[in-house]
């Protein structure tokens, strides 16, 4: 019997590796943040496991792996996930609908937090084209959590 | 089993640890390159999510390289053939004419011009992000690679190596926003510094007076100045020149030479002359070139 654990810790993997896979350079700029997806469903999902620490580790490797400054994407991917367990009761209730809106908002805040940790480190400037995640975000989001909610109940994990 | 009551410490308290930790990370990793060698160790453990990454594209690679016919094959051997016949012979030219140089450097007392170890990596992953324009080699420092070596294409300069470890190393391109560099015109050697613009397609000759004399579709060589870069090898080519007289400076822009959205094979270069620690290095060479200087 595999562990609740483990079978969390795949999903992030997982997700991690989708997060750097090569992809055709007409899609990149739309490459949906699965962590964030992925991430956000736990916390408002199983709140106990997974909660600040493991958004800020999952941060840190994905930082390593995108060569970015370390700790920018461990400390917005942390206050994500703060926000989403915070709030997880209220966004349970939600209809998948609301919950994609949401996700939007959050993945605009996780783009944007990005943009300016970059802006105020080096010389980077705004360009609308970042923000076209947000949108893929919010279309996904559904579907992941529906994939994501079945993983869960099939394989029992609490 | 849920359990009612969250263990461990507060929410606030966790995100408020995380916050802080993360701002001492981003404060020691970039404005005090406190992480430089650790990099390395970092930069392996995670190699294996890499090649995770990597292995789609690998399969569909060698599937592609398996299922290719036999007549795509007898095709292919053709062109080649015909590529390495011309090819070889300007190699017996360029062979005489670099003979004739190493002669006449020889004659004018220049240090003459050694040959450069090469290496053919892979490309194993592209940010896609237009803030950061960075690949990931399939060699590390294993190989021998070192930060700051210089990254080449069929074409031309790609960029240069920032991060190594043991499997893997990452380079930045000559057009991301941070990265510059020491360039020549090829005409008339006219020298000026490129720097990357965020765009794949546009680099920019910064500082440069209304009155140099540079053209559009003059070509870019890089001066080897700075010693990061071997002199010579073709950067890019002169798109816009727009000089501006209520402008300090003319506005020039240039077209990377290399194909840099769509790179799959690169050399990585190892000058002989080159320090292997530029950073370091460069300062104990400067320390020992003064010494020379002091009879």
């Amino acid at each position: 019997m595999i562990g609740s654990r483990t079978l969390i810790a795949l999903t992030l993997l997982f997700a991690l590796i989708l997060a750097i896979a090569p992809m055709p350079k007409m899609l990149e700029s739309f490459r949906p943040d699965w962590i964030l997806l992925v991430l956000f469903y736990w916390a408002i999902a199983l709140p106990h496991r997974v909660n600040v620490g493991t958004a800020w580790v999952c941060g840190f490797i994905l930082d390593i792996l995108l060569g970015s400054v370390l700790g920018a994407h461990a400390l917005i991917l942390a206050l994500v996930t703060y926000i989403a367990s915070a709030n997880y009761l209220t966004i349970r209730n939600f209809s998948l609908w609301q919950q994609a809106l949401i996700v939007g908002l959050v993945s605009a805040f996780y783009h944007l937090g990005d943009y300016w940790i970059q802006h105020f480190l080096t010389t980077a400037y705004f360009l609308p084209e970042l923000m076209w995640p947000v949108v893929t975000n919010t279309f996904i989001w559904p579907w992941a959590f529906l994939l994501l909610r079945k993983y869960r109940r099939r394989l029992k994990i609490r | 089993m849920t359990p009612l009551f969250a263990n461990g410490p507060e929410p606030q308290t966790r995100i408020i640890i995380a916050i802080l930790l993360s701002f001492v990370l981003m404060f020691v990793d970039h404005r005090m390159q406190g992480f430089d060698s650790i990099r390395v160790y970092l930069n392996s453990m995670v190699s294996p999510i890499m090649y995770a990454a990597n292995l789609p594209q690998r399969l569909l690679d060698w599937s592609a390289e398996s299922l290719s016919s036999r007549s795509d094959l007898l095709d292919e051997n053709a062109r080649l053939r015909e590529s390495h016949l011309l090819l070889s012979e300007r190699l017996q030219r360029m062979r005489f004419l670099e003979r004739e140089n190493d002669r006449l450097r020889a004659l004018l007392g220049s240090p003459l011009r050694q040959d450069i170890r090469k290496m053919v990596t892979e490309v194993m992953s592209v940010e896609s992000n237009p803030n950061s324009h960075q690949l990931v080699l399939n060699r590390g420092s294993l190989n021998g690679v070192y930060e700051g070596q210089a990254v080449l294409d069929e074409n031309g300069i790609v960029g240069q190596v920032v991060s190594v470890g043991t499997t893997t190393s990452r380079v930045l391109l000559i057009s991301d926003h941070t990265h510059a560099i020491p360039v020549r015109v090829e005409r008339n050697a006219v020298r000026s510094i490129a720097i990357g613009t965020g765009s794949w397609s546009r680099i920019e000759l910064s500082f440069v007076p209304h009155s140099t004399d540079i053209k559009v579709g003059d070509r870019l060589i890089s001066s080897g100045l700075g010693r990061r870069f071997p002199e010579g090898y073709p950067v890019a080519e002169v798109t816009s020149v727009v000089s501006n007289e209520s402008l300090p400076f003319a506005q020039i822009q240039a077209r990377p030479i290399a194909a840099l959205d769509r790179v799959r094979y690169l050399l990585l270069l190892w000058p002989p002359d080159a320090e292997k620690q530029p950073k370091k290095g460069a300062l104990k060479n400067l320390a020992e070139e003064a010494e020379a200087l002091i009879p």
